[in-house]
């Protein structure tokens, strides 16, 4: 663990959580969570919700509120790593379509192999591991900045999917895998939904949180996290204190893949085939909603939870104002108008709290 | 650690390559047979060989589109034709798409025309060139104006209003028109039909058509809102059924009906779970405006005499025909 000239020639410890250092417990938590910019996006979170409590009575419905937290988790699970990659000093344009990727991939797999669907799912997770192995790799490798390196392979994967997918199928959509052996049980993890007091609540709603919940807790308890941050702040004094940095880089971007994997499986399982074009332009949300989370673009700074809020937010305002029948017209600028609204919120909050 | 690390990365990636290998090869030659085999191949033309381009709007990954290619291509086989396929959604560059034929001195072009307007000046310059146009799909009002020799494809308005004809048919009351890209000039005419004609009451919904968990929680929104909503009028196949995942998401009664055709909505049609869908022929207008040049070139016809568009539609496909229908989507040629 001492310094190395090359910059990916690291030893890094085992990663994940170990190490529970020896701070209260508590206390400490609290405080944390009350310093964080978190507060400012959970309020206004809060803000847009009773906003919408008021404007669009649907939305007093439990079901409602079911389908607003499914729309938002399906964003919110890729959110979740997109924002640890941020907070590491790090982006990825290609998440939104490496989602449709991996379902491509589990899939054709499948479909052409005859195989069962779990051997797809598999083959979909090393796809998108690989994808982020790919990226992170490129990215230490080179230096050169993130934004570049995953926007060549937003732009590659973009062909591949719609190339390969043609190759294979002959169509530019997958077939339908709904009757194949193992497609029941693959749809109950990803794409089920459950009964809470008459309310339908879809699985992935369940999925984010947990998935949110860990990455919290890793960030903030853990060593990797001390690691994500440090090399978001500054990488080469990370470096110096012997973190290691470009696994830790790469490590962020195939979690990314994860949560693309993650996605990806949902919307097979859901809606049995998948169109090769889809993707296009989700990427961006993933960011913001990260962004909207307190996330950093610069890195260094942020958190696993505000982001929840910041996909929570997306989805509340984007099924809100249907719910409320405004002119759909105007739905994009209804939308960019709230957004803004919110981000604006999240920095008052930030700015007042700072300046006592 | 670290190498085990690059080690376990290495053999995920030569597993993945291996099996998609696999996966491509075994498949690929099997497929593309079974497509030469049944594909729409009446022998072949002897007159000379010639060059068309086929320029559209398509966005990347639309099944839609893959059946116009794949009718195109099947007259470009029949005529002894080379096919030069090119799209792209935004007009500006579909335009330096038009240019680029020029340059390449084809003996044909046909076209799309999504945004008329852009076309203008290129089209100006095939026909300086002497390079015959035809049109298709998009672009019904304009393609006379532009100095096309001829238009396969269907009146959105028209394919609207007998939407709405139908709807009164089977005597729904309260509808909500489902469009996946806001701004579209065909789909927007195809709500304002459907607007046009329904007695009862249209709604139009927009819904993001790259993301499909967010159309399905959107439609699905929109139904829990409006209870008294009783029929979703979508304007793509894939769209129309994750509307179906929606109806019962919300608990709503609504039937789901919808413009073009994929061959998992045939399989809808016939388990009932969509009522109807209207079907422009994407098949027969990539065909018919290919099919065309060659005509054009090699006997001097031309359909509509430069005067009259040629509909491919609408033509319904419900459960009395979906049957006959069910052979030919499966291959993904209707």
């Amino acid at each position: 663990m001492t310094q190395h000239a090359e910059p990916a020639v690291t030893t890094p410890p085992a990663p994940g959580p170990k190490d529970t250092d020896g701070r209260t417990a508590e206390r400490s938590m609290i405080v944390r969570l009350l310093a964080r910019p978190d507060v400012g996006v959970f309020l206004g979170a809060v803000a847009v919700y009773v906003f919408f409590l008021i404007a669009a009575p649907p939305v007093r419905d439990a079901s409602s509120m079911a389908n607003i937290l499914y729309q938002s988790s399906t964003l919110g699970i890729v959110t979740v790593p997109v924002a640890l990659l941020m907070i590491g000093g790090e982006f990825d344009l290609s998440a939104g379509v490496g989602v449709i990727t991996s379902a491509l991939t589990a899939s054709m797999t499948a479909y052409q192999l005859s195989m069962n669907v779990w051997v797809g799912v598999i083959a979909a997770l090393i796809v998108s591991l690989a994808i982020g192995f790919f990226n992170g790799w490129m990215v230490v490798k080179t230096g050169l900045p993130s934004f570049l390196v995953t926007l060549g392979s937003f732009l590659i994967l973009q062909g591949v999917n719609l190339a390969v997918t043609k190759l294979v199928t002959g169509n530019v959509a997958t077939d339908d895998i709904s009757t194949m052996d193992g497609f029941d049980q693959a749809r109950k993890v990803f794409a089920s939904s459950f009964d809470i007091g008459g309310v339908q609540v879809k699985i992935t709603v369940f999925w984010w949180l947990l998935f949110a919940a860990i990455a919290t807790w890793v960030l903030l308890r853990t060593k990797y996290g001390n690691w994500i941050f440090a090399v978001g702040g500054n990488k080469e004094s990370a470096r110096a204190v012997g973190v290691p940095v470009a696994f830790t880089k790469i490590s962020l971007f195939m979690l990314v893949g994860v949560g693309a994997w993650f996605v990806g499986m949902h919307q097979l399982f859901s809606f049995n085939t998948v169109q090769s074009g889809e993707g296009v332009g989700i990427e961006l949300i993933y960011i913001s909603g990260a962004v909207i989370g307190g996330c950093l673009l610069t890195g260094g700074s942020g958190s696993a939870i505000g982001p929840v809020f910041g996909a929570f937010m997306f989805g509340m305002v984007q099924q809100g104002i249907v719910y409320a029948g405004w002119n759909p017209d105007w739905f994009k600028a209804f939308l960019g108008v709230m957004l803004l609204g919110a981000v604006l919120i999240n920095l008052w909050v930030q700015r007042t709290a700072t300046r006592r | 650690m670290h190498r085990h690390h690059r080690a376990a990365a290495l053999a995920a990636t030569v597993l993945t390559g291996a099996l998609l290998a696999t996966g491509c090869s075994s498949s690929s030659g099997g497929k593309k047979s079974e497509e030469t085999a049944n594909g729409a191949s009446a022998g072949k033309a002897t007159t000379p060989r010639m060059t068309v381009a086929l320029v559209t709007h398509q966005a990347p990954g639309d099944t839609f589109w893959d059946t116009v290619r794949k009718g195109a291509e099947a007259a470009a086989a029949k005529d002894n034709i080379k096919l030069i396929y090119s799209a792209d959604p935004n007009a500006g560059n579909q335009a330096n798409l038009v240019q680029n034929a020029i340059d390449q001195k084809v003996d044909g072009i046909a076209v799309t025309l999504a945004k008329p307007d852009a076309m203008k000046s290129v089209l100006a310059k095939a026909e300086q060139a002497g390079i015959p146009v035809t049109g298709l799909n998009a672009g019904l009002s304009q393609w006379k104006s532009l100095g096309l020799l001829e238009y396969f494809g269907q009146d959105e308005t028209v394919a609207g209003e007998a939407f709405g004809k139908k709807l009164n048919d089977i005597g729904a009351k309260h509808a909500v028109c489902v469009v996946q890209e806001q701004g579209n000039v065909a789909l927007t005419q195809r709500c304002d039909g459907v607007k046009e004609t329904f007695s009862g009451k249209t709604d139009v919904l927009y819904v993001n058509g790259t993301d499909m968990p967010s159309v399905k929680s959107t439609i699905t929104a929109k139904l829990s809102a409006d209870k008294s909503i009783d029929e979703v009028v979508t304007l793509a196949a894939p769209i129309a059924l994750t509307a179906t995942q929606s109806v019962s998401d919300a608990g709503s009664k609504a039937k789901v009906a919808t413009f073009d055709l994929n061959k998992d909505l045939i399989k809808a049609i016939q388990e009932n779970s969509i009522q109807f869908a209207v079907d422009q022929q994407p098949y027969l207008q990539g065909y018919l405006a290919v099919d065309a040049l060659w005509l054009y070139k090699n006997n001097g016809n031309y359909s509509g005499g430069g005067e009259q568009p040629v509909l491919t539609g609408p033509a319904f496909v419900d459960k009395s025909n979906v049957d006959k229908v069910a052979a030919f989507a499966a291959k993904g040629t209707r």
